[in-house]
């Protein structure tokens, strides 16, 4: 297995953040992709059937939405910082403003602030207009 | 005005549950189903990892386990089944999963009104390692399809 670093290196050094994504697996198992769009770093989610939650109504699951917020969050502070290990969630807050349709949703990442060995950063998953925000997401994260 | 009294109906709610996409790729199956409580299992697996350098589960896993069982709470409470949906979730970490180690999530419905019900859950080990702990509000659609209810 690649390692931390040489995985974020390589990801910088081809301009392909979605080097770093791949290496982690379950953010491949729900096809969640670090990117870079028109305002700086997201993580892309394709609609695939099995992230959907309620097959009635139908949308996608709280869950798969919370796990695109906290690896918006995480990868971004992996490729911000470059950390020898991963960062570690000690508590993440949901709101869930809108319902989850099965499209593709991306998240984007906002640290409020950055401690020696905490962080605190928020975060927001959209669809198809990103000025209305499906969930948004707050949490504190420990660093290595 | 007269309400029907809705029956508690776990099989109903299991059956909701399995068919989850979601909680099918996971491999998560229902422990169980009780009035106001409830409860997932998920067997550890690679692809599940968030931290492959440790083995630790991806905080997702446990936030789409959460989420579930806190869900499944709340339709247990509610007594018919109704569409639900999550309004805030917040997780506490108290410690990484351990690798290669089944988790359970357990979830209970302490308070309920017309709209909203309230549930705290938490996720812990076999041995009763606890994991994570978990607050939550669901917003209880009445009036969007009730199934299973008798009039």
């Amino acid at each position: 297995m690649i390692d931390l670093k040489s995985a974020i290196r390589d990801a910088k050094a081809r301009g392909e953040p979605s080097i770093l994504s791949n290496a982690i697996p379950y953010a491949r198992f729900n096809g969640i992709a670090l990117e870079t769009g028109d305002d700086g770093l997201r993580c892309h989610m394709p609609y695939q059937p099995h992230i959907v939650g309620n097959p009635t109504v139908p949308s996608l699951h709280g869950g798969a939405i919370g796990a695109l917020l906290e690896s918006a969050i995480i990868l971004h502070l992996l490729w911000e910082t470059e950390p020898q290990a991963a960062p570690r969630t000690i508590s993440m807050s949901f709101d869930f403003l809108r319902l989850a349709r099965p499209v593709d949703t991306w998240a984007r990442c906002i640290v409020e602030r950055q401690g020696r060995r905490v962080v605190n950063a928020r975060a927001e998953a959209w669809q198809d207009d990103r000025r209305k925000p499906i969930t948004l997401a707050r949490g504190n994260f420990l660093l290595p | 005005m007269a309400f029907p009294v809705p029956a508690f109906a776990p099989d109903i709610i299991r059956q909701i549950t399995e068919a989850v996409p979601q909680l099918m790729a996971l491999g998560a199956t229902v422990l169980r189903v009780e009035h106001r409580r409830t409860a997932l299992r998920l067997d550890w697996r690679e692809d599940l990892v968030g931290d492959p350098w440790n083995g630790l589960l991806h905080g997702g896993v446990i936030t789409t386990l959460l989420d579930s069982a806190s869900g499944m709470a709340s339709l247990s409470s509610a007594g018919a089944v109704m569409q639900i949906a999550t309004l805030d979730l917040r997780i506490d970490y108290l410690r990484p999963a351990r690798p290669r180690e089944a988790v359970i999530a357990e979830a209970e419905c302490y308070h309920m009104t017309r709209s909203i019900a309230f549930v705290r859950g938490r996720a812990y080990h076999e041995d009763g390692t606890e994991i994570a702990t978990s607050t939550a509000a669901f917003m209880l659609q009445s009036s969007a399809l009730p199934v299973g209810t008798k009039p």
